[in-house]
Parts: C-alpha cells; sequence; structure tokens
C-alpha cells in the first residue's frame, strides 16, 4: 500500500484506480458527471510517462468500440460517459456482453438522479441487466478506487465488460484515496476468435447461450465481493442499501439511535444467499436505491409484497437524488426543526457568460425570427441551450445529441418554414454529421447554424472533435452547396451583417450552412492565463 | 471534532478555492474529508454550493442533513439565504455584504440582511473592501475563509499553510496577498467574538 492519501473527487479515483490497474488507453466523450476522469488521465504524469492513450472521441459510440477494440487486442482499456451518453453506445455495448473480452473493458458511466446537468434520470443498473453483464456501484471514493482493480480483474476472469456505475453527488465529491502498487500493463495479445467476435446468428446463438450460462456463476461471485456486506443490527426492519444509498442509510442511522440491520450492495447481479437471509430476519425491507428503484421492483414482482417499501410504495420519493434526510424519515425518525427559506430568496438560474459569442449569435437570430410568421428553432446539448432561457427564449427544442438538424430537418418535411436549428460545433461532430447527410440527400429546406466556440464548453472546455476550417471540409463533403455554406462572426459590430446572412439563408429553399464561429471565452481567457504563465 | 459546512456563493466566485485550502488543511490534520461540489451547467452564473465535511471518525454521506450544519459560509448574501434550512440550531452564518446582481428582481441589500438576522445572528463581512485593502479584489473567497476560520475547527496557521500550498505555483506576491486577506477576516472575526 502506498502511504500518501490522495483528494480525489469519485471522478478522480476512478481514474487514478484505472491508472494504476494498468489500463493502455481510455476512450470517452465529455459529459456531466463524468468528464472528470477523462481529463484527470489527461493530466497524469504516469499515465504518460506510460503511453496511455487518453485523447476524446467524437462520440460515445465511437469511443465504446476503440475500447472494445483495445480489450480484442489483450489490453486493459477503459471508456467513460454520462448516463445518455450509454444510450449512443448502447448498440456496441450490449453486443459487447455478446462477443466478450480479451483483455479487461471496464465502463465507467456516471448518472445524474435529479438532473443536476442532464435531460433525464435513467439509471444505467438497468442497462447492466439488460446486456447481462456485472455492475459494480461502490459507495465512496476510497471504494471506487478499489473497485478499478476489481473491476479489470472480473473483467478477465468471466471475459465480458464489466460496469462501474457511479451518480453525481460520489462523481462529484472530494476523500482521501489511499493508493496500492500498480499493475503493469498488458502485453498484446490479439487472438483469432472469430466464433466469438463475429456475430452472425450461428456464432451469436452459441455465444448468447453461453452468456445466459454464466449467470449463475456471476452471482455466486457477488456473494463473495467486498463490496456486498452485512452490518449487524437488531429489530424487525432491514434495509438493502445499494451503492451510495448505503452512506445516507449508515448517517441517518448513526444520526438517530436506528440499529436496524443493514445488508450493503455494491456488486450485480445482487448477492442471492445475503438477500435471502435478510428478508428471512425481518418482518419489512426497505430497499433504497440511487436511481430508479430497479430491484425493489424485482423484489416486489408482479403480484407486490406487503413487506417490502422503498421508492414504489412512497416511502421515499419515486423519483429524484437520495438523502440522508429522506432516509431517516423512511426509517421512522422525526425530522429536525429547519429554518425555512425567507421568502425574498428569488432563484438564480445559469446564464450564459457575460460576453460570450452565443449572445450575438441569439440576438441575430432573434432579430430574423421575428420578422418570421413562425419562430420554432431546433438546438441541441451544450452551452447554447441557455439560450432556451431569459433574457433570449431563442430556441424551442433541446432533446438529444444531434437531434437539432434531425428535427428541423423532419418539421420542415412537415412544411414549416423557415425550419432553422442551432447546434454547437462538438455537437455536430459528436451526432450532427450524419443528419445533414439526410437533409442533404432530401434536400430539406433547412438552416443549419454551427455555434463554433472551437471547444466543448459546457463540460470546461474539453477538445472539440471538429471545429474551425474542418467543419467546412465536412460540411462541402457532405454536400453543402458552396454558395450556402456561410460564416459570421457573432460580436456587436458584426450584427447588422450577421442579421442580412442569416435573413437570406432563411430564405433559401435548400440545405443552407451558417458557421457563426467565435472563440469560447473562458477558453480564451484559460489560454490568455496559460501563455502569460510561461512568460513569467 | 465533526464539522458540517455549507458553501456558498454564485459560480465564478471562487467557493471551490476555498474548499480546497480547508481540504488541503483538513487532511494534513489527518482528519476524514468529503466534499460535495457542484459541476456542469449550473455552474454558469447559477447559484452554487459545496458541502463540505471533516470529522475525526468514519464519515458517510457526502452530504449534509439538515438542520446539522455548523456553519453557513456565503460569499454573496443572497445566497447565504437559500441554505437556512441546512444550518443546525448553535450554527454560525457568516457572510459577504457584496451582492452579486445577475438577476431581475434582486432585493435590496438592507433586506437581505434583515431577513438573515431575523433567523440568526450574523458574521457580516465587507469581504471585498478588505480585499482591496489587502492588494487584490480577487482575494475576497480568503477574506471571508479568514472571518469564517474560527468556526471550521481548524487552526488558522494550518489554513495558511493551506493557502501557502495552493496558491504556490502562482508566485509569492498571490501568496501574500492571499494571507493578507485570510488575517483581515480573521481579524475582524476575532473582534467581533469579543465584543458580542
Amino acid at each position: 500500500m502506498n502511504s500518501s492519501r490522495l483528494l480525489l473527487l469519485g471522478a478522480e479515483a476512478v481514474a487514478q484506480g484505472a491508472i494504476d490497474a494498468g489500463i493502455s488507453g481510455v476512450y470517452a466523450y465529455p459529459g456531466t458527471p463524468s468528464t472528470e476522469i477523462t481529463e484527470y488521465i489527461q493530466r497524469s504524469a504516469l499515465a504518460r510517462e506510460s503511453g496511455v492513450r487518453s485523447s476524446w472521441s467524437a462520440n460515445e459510440k465511437t469511443a465504446y468500440e476503440a475500447a472494445l477494440g483495445m480489450a480484442y487486442a489483450g489490453k486493459r482499456s477503459l471508456v467513460c460517459m454520462k448516463h445518455v451518453g450509454l444510450n449512443v453506445a448502447a448498440d456496441a455495448f450490449i453486443n459487447s456482453a455478446i462477443t466478450g473480452v480479451n483483455g479487461g473493458l471496464v465502463l465507467a458511466v456516471a448518472d445524474d438522479p435529479s438532473m443536476h446537468s442532464s435531460q433525464n434520470e435513467q439509471d444505467s443498473r438497468v442497462y447492466g441487466r439488460f446486456a447481462m453483464v456485472p455492475v459494480l456501484e461502490p459507495s465512496s471514493q476510497q471504494e471506487l478506487y478499489d473497485a478499478m482493480f476489481h473491476a479489470f480483474e472480473l473483467s478477465e476472469s468471466v471475459k465480458l465488460p464489466v460496469i462501474v456505475r457511479m451518480t453525481t453527488r460520489l462523481s462529484h465529491s472530494r476523500a482521501g484515496v489511499g493508493r496500492r502498487d500498480s499493475v503493469a500493463q498488458n502485453p498484446l495479445h490479439a487472438e483469432y476468435a472469430p466464433e466469438r467476435f463475429v456475430l452472425m446468428p450461428h456464432n451469436a446463438r452459441v455465444q448468447y447461450r453461453h452468456l445466459l450460462e454464466l449467470q449463475p456463476k456471476l452471482e455466486t461471485l457477488s456473494e463473495s465481493s467486498f463490496l456486498n456486506r452485512a452490518v449487524e443490527g437488531s429489530g424487525p426492519l432491514g434495509v438493502i442499501a445499494f451503492g451510495i444509498g448505503f452512506n445516507y442509510v449508515m448517517e441517518a442511522r448513526r444520526m438517530h439511535g436506528i440499529e436496524c440491520r443493514v445488508l450493503k450492495v455494491g456488486q450485480y447481479p445482487p448477492p442471492r444467499r445475503q438477500i435471502d437471509e435478510l428478508f428471512a430476519a425481518c418482518d419489512e425491507v426497505l430497499v433504497v436505491e440511487e436511481g430508479y428503484p430497479v430491484y425493489e421492483e424485482l423484489f416486489r414482482g408482479y403480484f407486490g409484497s406487503p413487506k417490502i417499501r422503498g421508492r414504489m410504495d412512497g416511502a421515499l420519493p419515486r423519483d429524484g437524488e437520495m438523502t440522508t434526510d429522506l432516509v431517516a424519515s423512511a426509517l421512522g425518525a422525526t425530522p429536525a426543526e429547519t429554518t425555512a427559506v425567507p421568502e425574498i430568496v428569488i432563484n438564480r438560474p445559469p446564464e450564459l457568460c457575460r460576453g460570450c459569442g452565443h449572445r450575438d449569435m441569439f440576438e441575430a437570430i432573434n432579430t430574423v425570427m421575428r420578422e418570421q410568421a413562425e419562430h420554432h428553432v431546433f438546438s441541441d446539448i451544450g452551452c447554447y441551450t441557455l439560450g432556451a432561457l431569459s433574457p433570449f427564449s431563442a430556441i424551442h427544442t433541446c432533446v438529444d445529441m444531434g437531434a437539432a438538424i434531425t428535427m428541423a430537418k423532419g418539421a420542415a418535411d412537415a412544411g414549416l418554414r423557415p425550419a432553422v436549428c442551432v447546434i454547437g460545433d462538438s455537437t455536430f461532430a459528436h451526432s450532427g454529421m450524419t443528419g445533414l447527410l439526410d437533409a442533404v440527400n432530401d434536400r430539406s429546406p433547412i438552416t443549419v447554424i454551427i455555434a463554433d466556440n472551437d471547444t466543448t464548453a459546457m463540460t470546461g472546455g474539453q477538445c472539440s472533435s471538429a471545429s474551425g476550417s474542418k467543419l467546412e471540409r465536412i460540411c462541402r463533403g457532405l454536400g453543402v452547396e458552396e454558395a450556402h455554406l456561410r460564416s459570421i462572426t457573432p460580436l456587436k459590430q458584426h450584427l447588422d451583417e450577421n442579421i442580412a446572412v442569416l435573413r437570406e439563408e432563411f430564405a433559401y429553399d435548400g440545405v443552407s450552412v451558417v458557421i457563426a464561429r467565435r472563440e469560447c471565452i473562458e477558453t480564451a481567457a484559460r489560454k490568455k492565463r496559460r501563455s502569460a504563465a510561461k512568460g513569467e | 471534532m465533526e464539522k458540517n459546512i455549507i458553501l456558498a456563493g454564485v459560480g465564478g466566485q471562487g467557493i471551490l478555492s476555498i474548499a480546497a485550502v480547508i481540504d488541503w488543511a483538513a487532511l494534513d490534520a489527518g482528519l476524514v474529508i468529503r466534499q460535495a461540489e457542484v459541476h456542469g451547467m449550473s455552474q454558469r452564473g447559477g447559484a452554487v454550493q459545496s458541502h463540505l465535511r471533516i470529522s475525526d471518525r468514519e464519515l458517510f454521506a457526502d452530504l449534509i442533513a439538515h438542520g446539522t450544519a455548523d456553519l453557513i459560509l456565503s460569499v454573496e448574501p443572497l445566497e447565504s439565504l437559500r441554505y437556512l434550512p441546512w444550518l443546525a440550531p448553535e450554527g454560525h452564518v457568516v457572510t459577504s455584504t457584496d451582492p452579486f446582481v445577475n438577476v431581475q428582481g434582486y432585493p435590496p441589500v438592507e433586506r437581505i440582511i434583515k431577513a438573515l438576522r431575523s433567523a440568526v445572528n450574523p458574521l457580516l463581512v465587507p469581504a471585498e473592501q478588505l480585499a482591496r485593502e489587502a492588494g487584490s479584489v480577487r482575494a475576497s473567497n480568503m477574506v471571508m475563509l479568514g472571518a469564517a476560520a474560527p468556526f471550521t475547527g481548524i487552526e488558522p496557521e494550518r489554513l495558511e499553510a493551506g493557502i501557502q500550498a495552493l496558491f504556490g505555483a502562482k508566485g509569492a506576491q498571490i501568496v501574500d496577498i492571499n494571507i493578507r486577506a485570510f488575517r483581515k477576516g480573521l481579524t475582524l472575526s476575532n473582534a467581533n467574538q469579543t465584543t458580542s
């Protein structure tokens, strides 16, 4: 055991754990609350010295497939994303459970219950069940670190990808973490195994049966996992606490002097024997999950069980993040008397930075839109989504990565004019290009405004896969006509000419692209500070 | 020893630097730490908070339970009110009196102070003024840390060592300004405690 303790975010504990467990590469697309895993590996001197590959991927699907390829070649690979990113990578992910892996493959996925920075609060454990692969859900930063070693060993021993699931609260919370001795990287060792990796039906059927046969073994492995353990207690009420639900249960127990039995579960499939024991010992069982009531529903069964309490009977809320207060009240504790928030406290929602180019872009869009009979602007996921809020109220949709272009196309096909959409450079690279190709092939009359600030800004300024002149080359290559591939500079002094360009292109009866290009002011300021520091 | 601290402010005001100094000092003192922070969308000019827990025994939850915060340290007056439900009956509120107005309907500062006084006995800190006296208005957050230092359960010397460690890479001048700012806050806080 390395004696020095590091103060790490949960996400960083995953990163340090992966480096020390001997990964040869990390693949990821930024997304809150998962971004810091890859950023940490990019900054790590140890990772650099040992040649760990770590630059950003175009999207989660390309990331996952590359990680699978690295595992195919016998090395350990890590792939990271936020929960909704797994929807993008789902095709590759589900099928990788059928092919299995050679070197260890760990998917670190960060869910966002309460939707602090997301469109939904889907629970990635459902994907784990869907693909029938092991899921680890550590409850502390130290456990996250230790779980990375365990995850790679498990992945290589059962030859399956392994999910490490965490949620916002653990990913974005710091604690002291002790390190272990690091493991050397695997040698290159690619095997010819077409019977596993060529998923034609005759192979896939055999592989799928193999995956089914593995399930009892996975359950047995959970029985002995360090992530699952029983906490002694007494009384008629027992608790099954999954992931960081365990933390709130233990906190509430200590705070209110409750002596109940607790079963901590941090490795799935859940340990059947330990669960049976708890159910046999208790009259009532509270199920605490940070996310969907995935296992509560399973335990209840279709016909229900009067013995089980949790999110589905109102003992805990059906949605949102868990807290000590919620668990304490479900355990029967009296809530503390608290001071109310005075009425004068108003909300302070996030906003576009002062001086941000998106502000000038939205001002131009709004001006031209006011001249139109229909004012719909389809948009996407990034800082510019804040254009939905006052004072701009400039965009009217934000659904999933890339949907701006394709929804505008569908609306144009339905007859909506003008059909205008706004998408960022990084989001365009992620999932916008294919939709633009659809529009070109169909000659759908849409205007695509690419807000090119040369970075993935919302998540903190990561490298964008396509910005600058690369965007023009992509659009040209996809078949956008030269005369309708325009660029503007969203600055106050260019407002009039920008309005003129948008007016012309909104009126064009075909595909047009307007690139609104100005560097993110945050990124620019950071570059300036860095070069000033170097100059000293 | 166990302290639950809520750090409050607006995205970009530097509450994470305050957290980093306390974290460093707590780790140096061999204490257990849990410090939850806000990243992502809400960061941009929105209300942000950090739950910071330090203890000499095992901690479980990253979040502070209602009614159990020993300290609310706010670098903005309106934000100090937002987290009152977390404050323990004997808890302290230390807040800057410099408003950060980026929303419509922001109440007059006098009304904020009045609302605060009707709930608790707050320590009010003219942070920007003291930071300017220390050499830079950007050190306001360290003024606030100094003013809150007596309620953190960590010795001021150790917090100063944390400032040294955190700002060391930016040069001796930056360290000096931040240490001076910290001491101005601490002096104000100590004077206030002896008079009240």
